[in-house]
């Protein structure tokens, strides 16, 4: 057991685990002392310097975030020069912040704003330093907008691409009156390694790292009478979006979306889970081309571990950090362009649609999404396959815009065809998702059994934050057609956070592992953590995502995506079969190294 | 000029590819080319495993490191207070109208860059300028004009 | 008024032995007790200004396990005023090694450090030759202790420990939080010694002379000699050992120009003493501390223009981290600019004073809450000329 520390706060004495910092010792007894640079996923910075409190026999003010509980101190949160000293730092931040309120998108939803709000600074109490600043806004990225006038250089991002996504697109850069926070050499983000991940953008207490919205592009297209707008809606959406809307965290919200986004005016609303499970049927058959050709054709080109393609960071941080292993990326498109490519062909002749008249919209988790859409490769129905990508923030705002009461709404359903979906689709809002999804088809299509697992649920491979997951599965008594693969090992592992994702390339590369099968999601957690969720993030808020997501599987009718009606629908009317030629049209693509640095 | 790919592996061979050599590397290079270019910085970062990002915010940290092309002389002339006092405006002004540039240029030749510092250490003897890494003290206008003929020549 | 001369001191800069590095082999073969008692005894100071106990620093240190250990010798000597080291380290550098080596010894190190600002990078040949001949010695006593050096690039900040260390790695020169303490973790996480250069000579003569006798000089707040930088209005500029704990009037007798109008004592981060506290006023950890930097003004001089020069530099070499040194200084450069040009009234000052009070107390290093003693030492005592 830990040693306990003796301190009094406020007042109030209390034992802490050796260890604890003042500020969490204080959170434990209720009482909120204010931050910015802290975050609870992030290392201790100890540079806002908002949380400073006074010490009784020490001169200077501590900051509570850096500052372990020692014995015997006796701390005051809220003393006359605590109170002096955080409104002036707060005022500091203030006059080197563009803090025209109005114009900004976080308008409402900015920590500085929030602070500056509780300590009612009203006149400022020092000079305006905003106007001799040359700031710079980074506008031409396609997914993330970076506002040097709106930063106050808390360095959460910095924390952010080092830590959680070992990226470093960001960094710190110059000193003293001219530090700030850069790109190599201040090159917009497009020119750079950063994936567009959007952890950075979760994380910015301020309006300077913000997702480029297409809310009104969106509305644009809704009250256009010569557009077909249809949605579709990421797996993790629907655990999120409550929380945008003032509910609970982990709250289930599928059918008040469905219902908001028919009342938003979309013509049609459909699911990407359907694609989900599209992509698990492609990509399964894939991995199991890929085995045979590696075990019975003995095959030296091919490549394994194979490696899952559906998190868009994931795909343009092994484009820049490990080229080398772009063929061993599944060719499958994520479920997002899959729905894009197949609304405007499938779709749109199923509903006797011109596809120039169709808008795809897409709502998101995720900010990296709104790059992918924006790729060359992705224009393969012969129109941009996805026209916009809104987040779930972006939504969020649209049905405040609207002014529906969400709570209130009913639960609906999706619209069909390209909306019914299966248990296997919605957990690839989670990081273990797509794998599990994969195993309990890819096992049945083998074996013509259910995977071995209580309730299919294969907990082995629900990954976890923190740590690259492994897990293997025992093939056996398969069917005939599948010989070569009786009893077989499949190894898989499952990463989550492009850090995690580092260090399993690179135990790969360096030959220290085997896997048959990785999966990687490049935000942590998965999905469900993703840059485009509502703000804030932490692991408790991810935790109860990550429930909801493994509930709403539960109580699912289907929970396996060869067991979609729709998808047999489909490759029966339009696809033919798994990896066939129109799949490949459609639903494949190859991705192409780009520069490391 | 060297050429950068050659000397970071030159540099990273004798000072090693860890993160704590990031700054003899970062000195080496200015040492032989003035400046740090971005392909300079790339190539570093791609030597020592770090981000591109990474290596920019070291060198930017630094007064020294500089990320832009400097001449084959580099001039700080030291505008901390005793200097300031004992006439550095006088000793700038001589500067300028010797290399026919202002603070923060560099001459069309590449020959000099001119530049302020913060303190260089020679308090009792300012002003004080450092020439590359020679420091130049109790500096008048006769004195620079002298040095800098002799750099002119060169 | 005494015209009796202050009393010059040769501990630094005096030979101490005829043959080579003897002292150092000596007391390499004494034990680590015997040799912190006599650092203990003799009162020693860190005299790169902040003044903290050599003896427990070392102690510290030592007492911490771990599988390495470092020596680091703070050669990074910014602070405005100050050019003391340089002058150690070209006349005695086997006194600092030694002292290095010592504390090696002591804190059970076999590396060290010295972390030299790029602006003293002609020094480097000089230095590397003297270290040779230091590590031949090493051999032939048999002791492993290795010494080498680094160089800095520019940057003030770095003189503060822990972004030294930071500086070292590989990384830029931030301060760190505080606690772990370099005693702890310093340099790659290890427990670290970090000095300043004439610390380490010091440590050498107290080896040398013991602790009773070091301790006949200096007062009792503050043992032994110091190495002053004494510049501005002064006919005689240049480095000067005197006894620690003299009455700052009496230092003004000797050095100023006779029209003295103020002496900033420890350089931008330290106070601005005026005449009329010339005489209160004495130069020790019991008065003034100081790293050794003496700048005399003359009546003629502006201290608007003084504080400005200060808060120019504080607002470029702040490493820009934190919130209160970032902008503080900004802010405070900005302002007295505004109240001298008469747009801001003259109370913007006591607003700009209790921003220099909260900068002092919730900076994060030690050069954001030093800021504030010249500014208010020079706006408490110079007010008419902040104004008009």
């Amino acid at each position: 057991m830990a040693k306990k520390i003796n301190l009094t706060i406020d007042g109030i004495t209390v034992a802490v685990d050796e260890g604890t910092t003042i500020l969490e010792a204080a959170r434990n007894l209720n009482i909120h002392i204010p931050t910015l640079c802290f975050h609870e996923d992030l290392c201790v910075a100890g540079n806002c310097r908002v949380c400073v409190v006074e010490q009784e026999k020490v001169k200077n003010l501590p900051a509570s975030c850096a500052t372990p509980a020692a014995e015997g101190m006796v701390i005051h949160t809220n003393s006359m020069k605590v109170r002096m000293a955080r409104k002036h730092i707060v005022e500091l931040l203030l006059s080197e912040h563009n803090a025209d309120c109005t114009k900004c998108y976080k308008n409402g939803n900015c920590e500085l704003q929030g602070l500056a709000s509780q300590m009612l600074t009203g006149d400022h109490l020092f000079l305006d330093l905003v106007p001799d600043k040359k700031y710079t806004i980074d506008m031409f990225n396609t997914a993330i907008i970076k506002d040097d006038s709106r930063c106050i250089r808390c360095q959460r991002c910095v924390r952010t691409c080092e830590q959680l996504q070992s990226v470093s697109a960001l960094g710190v850069a110059y000193k003293g009156n001219k530090m700030k926070i850069s790109t190599f050499f201040e090159h917009s983000l497009f020119e750079v390694v950063c994936t567009n991940c959007g952890q950075c953008v979760n994380r910015c207490p301020t309006g300077a790292l913000i997702e480029r919205n297409y809310i009104d592009q969106v509305w644009d297209a809704i009250y256009d009478p010569n557009k077909h707008v249809v949605v579709q809606t990421a797996p993790a959406v629907r655990v999120a979006l409550g929380e945008a809307l003032g509910m609970a965290t982990g709250k289930i919200v599928t059918g008040k979306m469905v219902a908001a986004l028919r009342r938003l005016g979309f013509s049609s609303v459909l699911d990407t889970d359907f694609t989900a499970d599209l992509t698990i049927i492609e990509e399964g058959h894939e991995l199991l081309t890929r085995l045979k050709k590696a075990l019975v054709d003995k095959d030296p080109t091919v490549s394994l571990p194979m490696a899952t393609s559906c998190s868009p960071g994931w795909i343009k941080f092994i484009e820049h950090t490990f080229p080398e292993y772009l063929p061993n990326l599944s060719t499958c498109k994520s479920p997002q362009q899959m729905f894009g490519a197949l609304a405007k062909t499938y779709y749109a002749q199923k509903r006797k649609l011109n596809p120039k008249d169709i808008v795809s919209v897409s709502i998101m988790p995720c900010t990296a999404k709104k790059f992918e859409a924006n790729r060359p490769e992705m224009r393969s129905s012969g129109y941009k396959d996805v026209d916009f990508v809104l987040t779930t923030r972006e939504l969020g705002i649209m049905i405040k815009q609207a002014g529906l009461d969400f709570e209130e709404l009913p639960e609906e359903k999706f619209d069909s065809f390209m909306g019914s979906s299966t248990g296997a689709a919605v957990i690839f809002g989670s990081t273990g998702g797509v794998m599990e999804a994969a195993l309990r088809t890819a096992y049945e299509i083998v074996t013509g059994r259910e995977v071995p697992f209580d309730g299919l649920n294969i907990v082995a491979v629900r990954g976890t934050e923190g740590e690259v997951r492994e897990a293997s599965i025992k093939i056996d008594k398969v069917k005939p057609e599948w010989s070569f693969l009786e009893g077989v090992e499949l190894k898989c592992a499952v990463a989550n956070g492009l850090a995690h994702a580092k260090t399993l390339m690179q135990n790969v590369r360096d030959g220290k592992v085997t896997y048959h099968f990785i999966e990687v999601m490049a935000c942590p957690g998965g999905c469900l953590g993703g840059g485009g969720q509502p703000i804030p993030t932490n692991k408790e808020i991810r935790t109860k995502r990550k429930i909801a997501i493994y509930e709403e599987d539960m109580g699912m009718p289907i929970r396996k995506s060869h067991e979609n009606p729709e998808i047999a629908e489909i490759y029966k009317e339009f696809l033919g079969q798994p990896l066939g030629h129109k799949s490949h049209e459609l639903l494949h693509t190859h991705y192409t190294p780009r520069k490391r640095y | 000029m060297t050429d950068c790919k050659s000397l970071i592996l030159e540099l990273a061979d004798k000072y090693g590819r860890e993160r704590a050599s990031l700054l003899p590397i970062l000195q080496g290079v200015v040492e032989r080319n003035n400046y740090l270019s971005d392909t300079c910085m790339t190539d570093i970062a791609n030597e020592l495993d770090l981000s591109a990002a990474q290596v920019y915010g070291t060198a930017t940290f630094y007064s020294f490191l500089d990320t832009q092309p400097r001449g084959e002389y580099v001039i700080r002339v030291c505008k901390t207070i005793t200097c300031d006092m004992h006439g550095k405006k006088t000793i700038v002004q001589t500067l300028e109208d010797m290399l026919k540039i202002k603070i923060g240029e560099t001459t069309p030749n590449k020959k000099f860059t001119l530049l302020e510092t913060n303190c260089l250490g020679w308090c009792h003897e300012g002003p004080a300028m450092l020439i590359n890494d020679t420091p130049y003290s109790g500096l008048t206008t006769e004195k620079v004009h002298d040095i800098i003929s002799e750099f002119i020549k060169k | 008024m005494s015209h009796q001369t202050l009393k010059r001191v040769d501990l630094i800069f005096g030979e101490y032995s005829n043959e080579k590095y003897k002292i150092l082999a000596t007391t390499l073969a004494r034990t680590n007790d015997d040799i912190l008692k006599d650092l203990l005894d003799s009162g020693l100071r860190g005299r790169g200004g902040a003044g903290f106990p050599t003896a427990m620093k070392w102690r510290f240190t030592a007492e911490t396990p771990s599988d390495e250990k470092f020596v680091v010798c703070n050669a990074d000597e910014g602070e405005p005023g100050t050019f003391k080291d340089r002058e150690i380290l070209l006349r005695v550098p086997r006194k600092v090694f030694s002292g290095m080596a010592i504390c090696g010894k002591v804190i059970g190190a076999k590396k060290g450090y010295m972390y030299l600002r790029g602006e003293y990078k002609f020094m480097v040949p000089e230095l590397q030759k003297e270290l040779e001949i230091y590590h031949e010695h090493m051999r032939q006593l048999n002791h492993d202790f290795s010494i080498e050096i680094r160089m800095g690039s520019g940057a003030y900040i770095c003189g503060e420990e822990s972004a030294l260390f930071e500086s070292m790695e590989g990384g830029r020169g931030e301060p760190r939080n505080k606690p772990p303490y370099p005693t702890t973790s310093g340099f790659m996480k290890k427990p670290t010694v970090i000095n300043n250069v004439e610390t380490f000579v010091n440590v050498l003569m107290i080896m040398r002379l013991g602790a009773d006798q070091y301790k006949k000089l200096g007062t009792t707040d503050s043992r032994g000699s110091k190495v002053f930088s004494v510049s501005g209005d002064t006919p005689i500029p240049g480095i000067y050992e005197l006894e620690l704990g003299m009455p700052l009037d009496r230092f003004v007798d000797e050095f100023g120009d006779g029209d003295t109008k103020a002496v900033q004592v420890g350089g931008a981060s330290g106070f601005c003493v005026p005449r009329k506290k010339f005489k209160d006023t004495v130069i020790g950890f019991e008065g003034v501390p100081t790293g050794g930097s003496m700048m005399i003004f003359n009546s003629s001089r502006s201290m608007y223009n003084v504080l400005h020069n200060y808060l120019e530099f504080f607002e470029e070499e702040s490493c820009g981290q934190c919130t209160p040194c970032r902008v503080g200084c900004q802010q405070l450069l900005k302002g007295i600019v505004a109240v001298k040009k008469g747009e801001k009234k003259a109370v913007y000052l006591d607003q700009l004073m209790k921003l220099s009070e909260s900068m002092k107390i919730t900076a994060k290093c030690g050069l954001g809450q030093s800021v504030a003693n010249s500014f208010s030492s020079i706006v408490n005592n110079f007010k008419e000329e902040m104004i008009y």
